[in-house]
């Protein structure tokens, strides 16, 4: 819906960029934030009383899989982005493992186009590292930029061949451009479906070890360190590497780190009885790794929640744990998971807001991520005492796959406004 | 009936699926079975108008001869399908393929797949009774109980003996049964193999907490594992994991844990060798043990058919071993 004046009453701001934590009216104008004030009187506008809830930052999800082009049965940039704008995300950054690949600015142009026109909220297109995602040779990397990229990222894959990857993160620095690492040696994972443990041995199931993402850490590590670029970690799974993370920033390393709702919710435990529904790569852990992520979030080792969202096509996940496709619908569910942290005061509201919007918009240098007067007017109302339970089939992503089916959760996303118009309203 | 009772659920899908007391009606049943298979006629009529569908959607020829030969020694229609005579070689998925054998009313169906979990899934897909005949690297619930059968035969009770489990535990369907129904059973279980063919979890993790496999003992050394042991069990090592370089060459691994008859020396006395099959000659096992009074290979085959034609008949409600 489309209005020229949005007045959001009485809700608690809570915005990391200025410090802001306290009740706010906030004015929308055409928009961009025009006036934040204890009381502001207008008419002539629209008024979202958000009182009892919070006012933040729209939130970026820099790690979703929106899947046009090519598998457009499994999401769609209009079905993933409304996914989104009812998760509470004002802006997503969606990977490369399209088909074709994001790795050229043609396909780079596509979705930026497809976005403006179904869009429900923003969409940055992150381009592949590599041609095709093979880890060879280099991709288009300076048309993508060009086109529009906001990063860049063979995710789904490891980029294994060392040398292709310091070329990769020298030569994205010239265009200021991340690159985001899907760190999972494939040598050591083999054909592991899941941790390996205790449950992965029960079930006779192939573990992938944590090992392999802690290798390809610590070797990325060195690589930023040697070439003084840019390497930022998806969705992060071990105690390992959160460790080796925060002793690189220690040592002033450019490293950045994200961790997903999944890996910081459940435990490898969450297969059960060979739930498809629970195998993602990097796979579910341990209590341990669980823990470490979450102290990781809080001490600023790891700088953003992302949701990996990915959806996938009932028959790819209703088939053989070993045959089936890895990973889960993330968006929908992030609001109430990550809140739980608040609620068990692990976080405080403003660093989760922080790790949900502020830090994503600056590692991914988009003009997002704060409610300060003169901003982009992308902005989340959350009602962080909303109960509800989780039902697959309300979902706005196509995709079903989820392991929290029948949770009942605490917290939701109840106004969604982007560029200063309601993109999503929880009725 | 325990709660737990396997009737109960028809299903067989995991060691784990059975109590104490279904343990003992299964053995106590498939004596009496093993019985009809020294007859002249090696029929009997419990199951006749029942269908059963072997399943195999891998390789198998012991296995499914078993099944096939149990179903038919007690009457019923057996069906044999494999994975590249089925749809599944067609792109049909698994979840298609077994609702449209439910489609055909059979009364069980006994799955084997290459890949852990098939069986269980099948049963929450299909209104019928179900056998795991082996899947992945998960469990071969009927193998153990053979395996038990043909040790109680020979051993007597299972409380108590040292039962030595030696080589590709890691990948071994075999290994996870035996080890749940063995310690059910009172054994003590000693693990032997390569450090890349056991299991890197704490496998001697209590009871408070899902357990991976619960043992007594670990070790890389045969000859620490075949001390004092009354039943060494051989496990047939896959050539396929030497594409996994989980250990140099078939020569070494023959060195380090090929079962000759000068380490069998360091067992109990008169030790039971079993062997899952088939065997690698002069890898795992060699000839001389293999052939030797120790060996009890063929009494496990034997015995495997008197053990499946039990489960059969207890899951489609033959009742007692007394009707049988």
């Amino acid at each position: 819906m489309s209005v020229k004046r949005l007045l959001i009453k009485g809700g608690r701001v809570i915005d990391p960029a200025s410090g802001v934590d306290g009740i706010r009216d906030v004015l929308v104008e055409k928009g961009i934030i025009s006036i934040i004030d204890i009381s502001i009187q207008t008419e002539d506008a629209k008024v979202l009383s958000a009182e009892g809830k919070w006012v933040v930052p729209g939130l970026v999800d820099m790690h979703v899989h929106l899947r046009e082009p090519g598998y457009e049965y499994k999401e769609t940039i209009e079905t993933g982005t409304k996914s989104a704008a009812a998760g509470g995300f004002t802006s997503v950054a969606c990977m490369a493992n399209t088909n074709p690949v994001n790795d050229c600015a043609q396909v780079t142009e596509f979705i930026r186009n497809m976005a403006k026109s179904k869009g429900a909220v923003n969409v940055f297109p992150i381009g592949a590292i590599t041609k095709g995602l093979k880890g060879e040779a280099l991709a288009d990397i300076a048309e993508m930029a060009e086109a529009g990229v906001v990063a860049l990222s063979d995710d789904g894959k490891c980029v294994m061949n060392a040398a292709v990857m310091r070329a990769a993160i020298e030569y994205a620095g010239m265009f200021g451009l991340a690159i985001i690492e899907h760190a999972e040696d494939i040598d050591l994972k083999q054909n592991g479906v899941m941790n390996e443990g205790v449950v992965s041995t029960r079930l006779g199931l192939v573990g992938a070890p944590r090992i392999s993402e802690d290798t390809i850490t610590a070797r990325d590590i060195s690589l930023a360190e040697y070439t003084g670029g840019h390497v930022h970690f998806a969705h992060v799974s071990t105690a390992g590497a959160v460790e080796l993370i925060r002793f690189a920033k220690q040592k002033g390393v450019k490293v950045t780190a994200e961790a997903a709702p999944h890996h910081f919710t459940l435990t490898d435990e969450a297969v059960g009885e060979y739930d498809t529904n629970a195998k993602m790569a990097p796979p579910l852990r341990e209590s341990r790794d669980i823990n470490a992520i979450i102290q990781g979030l809080a001490d600023g080792t790891i700088d953003c929640i992302a949701t990996d969202h990915a959806p996938h096509g009932i028959a790819e996940k209703e088939v053989e744990f070993d045959s089936a496709a890895f990973g889960i619908v993330g968006l929908e569910t992030a609001v109430p998971l990550s809140l739980g942290l608040v609620r068990d005061g692990r976080l405080t509201p403003l660093r989760l807001v922080e790790v949900m919007s502020f830090n994503p918009s600056k590692i991914l240098k988009i003009n997002r991520g704060t409610i300060q007067p003169g901003a982009v007017a992308d902005i989340t109302i959350i009602d962080p005492d909303k109960e509800w339970v989780v039902e697959p089939s309300q979902f706005k992503s196509k995709g079903r796959n989820t392991p929290f089916a029948g949770w009942k959760m605490k917290g939701k996303a109840v106004a969604t406004i982007v560029n200063g118009n309601v993109a999503y309203e929880d009725n | 009936m325990s709660e737990k009772g396997f009737t109960q659920k028809r299903r067989l899908l995991s060691a784990a699926d059975l109590t104490i007391e279904d343990v003992e009606r299964i053995l106590n049943t498939a004596s009496a079975m093993k019985e009809v298979s020294t007859r002249d006629v090696k029929k009997i009529p419990p199951l006749r108008g029942k269908t059963i569908i072997n399943c195999f959607l891998e390789p198998s020829t012991r296995t499914k001869t078993s099944f096939e030969i149990a179903g038919k020694r007690l009457s019923a229609d057996v069906i044999n399908i494999s994975a590249t005579g089925s749809s599944l070689s067609k792109g049909e998925t698994i979840k298609d393929m077994a609702r449209n054998l439910s489609a055909m009313k059979p009364d069980l169906v006994v799955v084997r797949s290459q890949y852990s979990g098939i069986p269980l899934r099948i049963s929450e897909w299909i209104d019928c009774a179900v056998v795991n005949a082996g899947d992945g690297r998960h469990e071969h619930p009927t193998q153990s109980l053979l395996d038990l059968f043909t040790i109680r035969e020979k051993k007597g009770p299972l409380d108590n003996l040292n039962i030595s489990i030696i080589g590709d535990i890691l990948n071994s369907r075999v290994a996870r049964s035996n080890i749940i129904l063995m310690k059910l059973l009172g054994a003590n279980i000693t693990l032997c193999g390569p450090a890349t063919l056991l299991p890197v979890c704490d496998i001697s993790c209590d009871n408070n907490r899902p357990a991976g496999l619960v043992v007594d003992r670990v070790t890389n050394s045969l000859k620490e594992a075949v001390t004092g042991a009354d039943v060494v069990m051989m496990l047939r090592i896959q050539t396929e994991r030497l594409n996994e370089k989980k250990f140099p060459n078939l020569r070494e691994y023959s060195k380090l844990y090929g079962l000759s008859p000068e380490t069998l020396k360091l067992a109990a006395k008169d030790p039971l060798v079993l062997h899952p099959g088939p065997i690698n000659r002069g890898v795992e096992i060699s000839p001389e043990v293999a052939d030797g009074p120790w060996c009890v290979m063929l009494d496990q085959v034997t015995n495997g058919v008197a053990v499946r034609m039990a489960v059969l008949y207890l899951l489609l409600g033959g009742g007692s071993a007394s009707n049988a």
